[in-house]
């Protein structure tokens, strides 16, 4: 079971309570934790990945075992910590403003 | 019973704002979507209690939001073709957020003086029909207009605007965005748009083909060549429905009117103290009766002096009065956006705006006297009124 967190104004939006656990088959990478997330809310489709070219809003981090996996192969398998539900995949809203 | 219900578009959330006729005693609404910046809301003509929301983020994007009931609960209209219309847990599904450029969009003019891609970044202004209510125009950055036929489960662009010469288009300091459409209740096919920075435009044949509508618009320090077809910075356009061929204009410098559709525009600035500003409406029973909001300068977005007024005319321009009575007149600041200013149907015609410092007025006599109906709301970017019986 993967574990996934989502920033708050996303919680609110698909009326989600803390984390989220999905079923994710192998290999785990970041498209497939996605794509089930987003087919588990679909409301959540565009505000996290681009409507039609899926990618990563510029706003958004995607971090998981203390790395930044933002800007890594959405293709590329996620660590195993994450895979076995050890460790959360975490997506952020960027820090912004003074 | 006649009533009146403001919605209040902020940076940070949605407010409904509620009287009976006398628009004396005020109820405010808690937030909807906290946190949010909401654009726009406006209601169905057709259906009142149909009202349609712009809720974006710069995080997570653009959110389409329709309520049922006059705005106490809210729904995400949209699901994808051939699938449910929720999830089995009851969610709405997300195509309604989807606003995608028919075609290869091309580029405009951007900062630079290149040629730029069209994004998409979020939807400014919500024009419902005055006939269906389902179907609804969506004016959106960057500079398009979208409609709906279902209640705003999806939406497709209207692209021939952006062959009325979009490749010389270029965002002002704003961005570059449709935020003004305006029906015409005497010709289904006519429709007026604005575009900051490229104009007013017209179409005639319900959206298919569009026409740049900008002769006697001089922009002598925004353009090179100061009344070029396309690139003038309008900020607003009003229409009576009485008498829709004569519209209203704020342009980023000076305040027009046109008596032929727009094929021809005249300055009617007249005696205003500065005529900079952003919003511009028309007083619901006597066309010939205007409202603007002057602003010191496009360096300078406060009002003169610190004073807060509101600037009527009777005559259909060129002779302006201050309105006073009950705004501030010492240390203000703020300023009043494009969409923040409305009327009501009343008989006694009500004018409302709104301000970037969160106060919301109301004069129920027709600009004479004001009162804030509300005064500590997140910065305002909309208004408008529903008049209900």
């Amino acid at each position: 079971m993967i574990r996934v967190v989502i920033p708050f104004h996303l919680r609110t939006l698909a009326k989600i309570t803390g984390e989220v656990q999905l079923d994710v088959p192998a290999p785990v990478t970041q498209r497939a934790v996605l794509d089930a997330l987003e087919a588990r809310y679909p409301m959540l489709r565009g505000t996290i990945r681009d409507h039609v070219t899926k990618e990563r809003r510029a706003f958004l981090r995607f971090f998981a075992c203390e790395q930044d996996l933002s800007n890594e192969s959405p293709d590329t398998p996620l660590p195993e910590a994450v895979a076995s539900g050890t460790e959360p995949y975490l997506i952020i809203g960027a820090l912004a403003g003074g | 019973m006649t009533s009146v219900r403001v919605l209040v578009g902020t940076k940070k959330g949605a407010f409904v704002i509620t009287s009976d006729g006398a628009r004396k005693k005020w109820k405010v609404s808690e937030p909807h979507f906290a946190g949010w910046e909401i654009y726009h809301l406006k209601g169905s003509p057709v259906d009142p209690d149909r009202i349609f929301c712009s809720q974006s983020s710069g995080w997570f994007g653009q959110i389409i939001q329709r309520s049922s009931d006059g705005g106490k609960t809210w729904e995400q209209p949209g699901t994808p073709t051939g699938q449910r219309t929720a999830t089995p847990e009851g969610m709405p599904m997300g195509e309604s957020n989807k606003f995608v450029y028919e075609g290869d969009p091309g580029t405009h003019l951007w900062y630079d003086g290149t040629q730029h891609p069209w994004e998409f970044k979020r939807v400014w202004h919500l024009e419902p029909s005055l006939t269906d209510p389902d179907t609804v125009y969506a004016g959106v950055e960057d500079a398009a207009i979208f409609r709906t036929t279902n209640g705003g489960v999806t939406w497709q662009e209207l692209p021939g605007l952006r062959s009325a010469k979009g490749q010389l288009w270029q965002p002002g300091a704003g961005g570059m965005a449709v935020h003004t459409i305006v029906l015409d209740p005497s010709d289904s096919q006519r429709i007026y748009i604005a575009i900051s920075a490229a104009g007013a435009f017209r179409t005639d044949d319900g959206g298919q083909t569009w026409k740049p509508i900008n002769k006697g618009l001089v922009s002598q320090y925004q353009l090179p060549d100061p009344d070029a077809d396309v690139g003038h910075c309008v900020h607003r356009i009003a229409m009576h429905p009485q008498r829709p061929g004569v519209l209203y204009m704020q342009k980023h410098w000076d305040v027009l009117r046109t008596d032929n559709a727009g094929e021809m525009w005249s300055d009617i600035g007249g005696n205003l103290p500065t005529d900079f500003g952003f919003p511009i409406d028309i007083h619901a029973h006597e066309p010939e009766t205007v409202y603007v909001v002057p602003i010191t300068s496009d360096s300078l977005h406060y009002p003169p002096d610190g004073k807060l007024r509101v600037f009527r005319s009777k005559s259909g321009g060129h002779e302006w009065e201050p309105l006073t009575k009950g705004l501030p007149q010492e240390h203000c600041y703020v300023n009043i956006l494009r969409d923040a200013m409305a009327v009501d149907q009343l008989d006694d015609c009500g004018i409302y705006f709104g301000t970037s410092g969160g106060q919301v007025y109301c004069s129920p006599d027709g600009g004479d006297t004001w009162q804030a109906i509300a005064s500590h709301l997140p910065g305002v970017l909309s208004v408008e009124v529903q008049t209900l019986s």
